[in-house]
């Protein structure tokens, strides 16, 4: 007896402490009046005095969580657990939430700074939210290759200006790739002239065998070391996010390399990438997740974000805020023009993602 | 009853973290994203993708393993044979690693062993050719014996510690040699130590996707790198269970090992 007791109140304690968790959320629920907001970004994607500044004015409070890829932040809005109020995720991650409706429409009443927004990101955000009515753009930028002037010089190779490039048997050892499925792909699918967003298996599988020919030459698959390995002149090429030039230049002139870095967009075209802001469908909170996106899109704020994130940033207000200089920067803020073969990432169906993710594991186990 | 009380707690935990996580892998690991029942991502190890990661997991792990056991078992016959006071100085001089950071300590090989990193540094300062050394199958095994030394050390150091020097003298007074002993009575004395460490290095080494990403480039493909994708890149949490029971077979194998030749717990190293 009295041991089926001491089961009973563990298991009710564990209930307890399970409900607990998952009650965090629950009690926010007040409507309109609450005073929490639920935020889930990427990390390292806010200056994080900005959260502070926010919680002061409005009196909000700010539960702040960190994802580091997309796919590892969609099962947990899909489950819907912790109920977050608003999220920032890329473009074709957006798709696939609206398509499973997922997401919430945005009310922009309450959104007057969507005006600040250049219309030419609202434009590029049909891809994904073809009536503008979910997302709010945050931040974009494109992938290119990055080289070390010196060290190309030694292997006797000229600058890149294509993904071919990449394929230079020349550069044995030399190279770094992104270590993300689409990206990877991206730079493969490019190459030959196809669509970044494929669904043709021969595209495909023509795509696979390239990365798996150019896997001898790869030093390694990495995502944000490309940029210190760079730096340190591990290697002489690297594929990489726009937004980590400024760092990057910035760290080269703190350092006195005796080496310059330089970013090229490949003439195939590249990914032309864009994070938005939306709301998620069970968000508790809605009107404080707008008045959270109308102070990210206030001009000085979003000036802020950019000194501390460099990713490009879609504020025109911000934009004339900045130094001539950094507006001239071509890589930051590159002319539409160069832009003309880029696709931005689109979401393709379970099925497709399924064919992509296997056949990258066939790269890797290669 | 006291004591009984004081067993809540613990059984809270094992509870909530323990039983409910392994309820949810195998919830996940026999569905599918509809959530109805399916064999189909436990079967999934025999593709030939999943095959290779978890093959080249075992030897890998083997390999290490094998490694880490050559160098605890002398190790601790020294340590033991120092006595207490120094002996204990260098199994505190073992530990003291341990009370870093593992990502840090991985992350300082990744700038030891790199193309510029200080390995080759010093080899170029000698006038030797640079080696390539970081993101090849031998650097990851580096790791794994680096990071994983000290649980097999400390259970083998604690079992020769318990065995009597009498039963050691008795052997030599009846004339075994050096190797006598060692086959006759300090190996077979040893064993539930040896098992016990076997299992810790092994075990850890089998799962690991984080040595093979910091120390192998992403290029190396193991089975533990295989579960993190499927999990982090690839949204698919039943595959990632499915995967994920298959190689709990393996722990459950090792866990039945210690079990039978260690009924005592006299290998347990803490």
């Amino acid at each position: 007896m009295k041991k089926t007791l001491l089961i009973l109140s563990a298991a009710g304690l564990s209930a307890m402490l399970l409900a607990g968790c998952g009650g965090q959320t629950g009690s926010a629920s007040q409507g309109s009046g609450s005073s929490e907001l639920y935020v889930y970004n990427w990390g390292e994607y806010i200056d994080e005095s900005v959260i502070e500044e926010f919680e002061e004015e409005t009196g909000i409070t700010v539960v702040y969580d960190l994802f580091e890829t997309n796919e590892e932040m969609y099962p947990i809005i899909e489950a819907g657990a912790v109920s977050y109020d608003v999220v920032c995720p890329s473009d074709y991650m957006i798709q696939k939430m609206r398509k499973n409706n997922l997401l919430a429409e945005i009310n922009f009443d309450n959104v007057p700074n969507i005006s600040q927004i250049d219309p030419a990101y609202m434009e590029m955000s049909k891809a994904f939210d073809p009536e503008n009515k979910y997302s709010v753009p945050y931040c974009w930028g494109t992938v290119g290759i990055l080289y070390n002037t010196k060290r190309l010089e030694e292997l006797g190779v000229e600058p890149p200006s294509k993904w071919a490039d990449l394929w230079d048997e020349r550069l044995s050892g030399e190279i770094l790739m992104q270590d993300s499925v689409r990206d990877a792909f991206m730079v493969a699918l490019k190459k030959d002239g196809f669509s970044m967003n494929s669904t043709s298996v021969e595209e495909l599988q023509q795509a696979k065998q390239a990365l798996v020919e150019q896997k001898p030459l790869v030093q390694a698959y990495v995502i944000d070391q490309v940029r210190d390995k760079m730096i340190g002149g591990e290697a002489a090429v690297g594929v990489i996010y726009s937004g980590e030039m400024l760092y990057i230049q910035e760290e080269a002139a703190n350092l006195g390399l005796d080496y310059t870095l330089e970013y090229v967009l490949p003439e195939e075209g590249t990914n032309l990438w864009l994070d938005s802001w939306v709301i998620p469908a069970n968000a508790k909170n809605k009107e404080n997740a707008e008045k959270w996106i109308d102070f990210l899109c206030r001009p000085e704020i979003a000036k802020k974000n950019f000194e501390y994130i460099t990713y490009p940033t879609p504020n025109k207000g911000t934009f004339d805020l900045l130094d001539e200089e950094l507006q001239n920067n071509k890589t930051v803020f590159p002319d539409t023009d160069t832009l003309v073969n880029c696709e931005v990432f689109e979401y393709m169906g379970d099925e497709t993602d399924a064919i992509y993710n296997d056949l990258w594991k066939e790269v890797k186990s290669n | 009853m006291n004591k009984k009380i004081l067993a809540g707690p613990y059984l809270v935990w094992m509870i909530g973290f323990v039983i409910i996580p392994l309820a949810l892998i195998v919830y996940y690991g026999l569905t599918d994203r509809s959530g109805a029942f399916t064999m189909a991502n436990v079967l999934s190890i025999t593709k030939p993708e999943h095959i290779k990661a978890l093959m080249l997991s075992l030897a890998l792990s083997f390999i290490s393993t094998v490694i880490c056991l050559l160098l605890a078992f002398p190790l601790s016959m020294i340590l033991r044979n120092r006595g207490m006071g120094k002996g204990s100085f260098i199994v505190f001089l073992f530990i003291l690693p341990m009370w870093m950071n593992f990502l840090l300590r991985t992350l300082a090989w990744q700038t030891l062993l790199e193309k510029n990193g200080v390995i080759n540094g010093i080899l170029t300062a000698l006038g030797l050719p640079r080696q390539n050394l970081i993101n090849t199958p031998g650097a990851i095994v580096l790791g794994m014996v680096y990071n994983f030394l000290p649980f097999m050390v400390l259970p083998i150091y604690n079992v020769l510690c318990k065995i009597d020097d009498n039963t050691v003298n008795a052997a030599r007074d009846l004339g075994a040699g050096f190797w006598q002993t060692l086959i006759h009575i300090w190996i077979p004395l040893s064993l539930p130590g040896i098992i016990s460490g076997i299992t810790m290095v092994f075990v850890p080494a089998l799962t690991t996707f984080v040595i093979s990403n910091l120390l192998g480039g992403s290029k190396i493909l193991l089975i533990g790198n295989v579960i993190e994708q499927e999990f982090m890149k690839s949204s698919n949490w039943n595959l990632g269970s499915g995967l994920s029971l298959v190689l709990m077979v393996f722990i459950l194998i090792s866990m039945a090992l210690i079990a039978k030749y260690d009924k005592n717990g006299e290998g347990s190293t803490f």
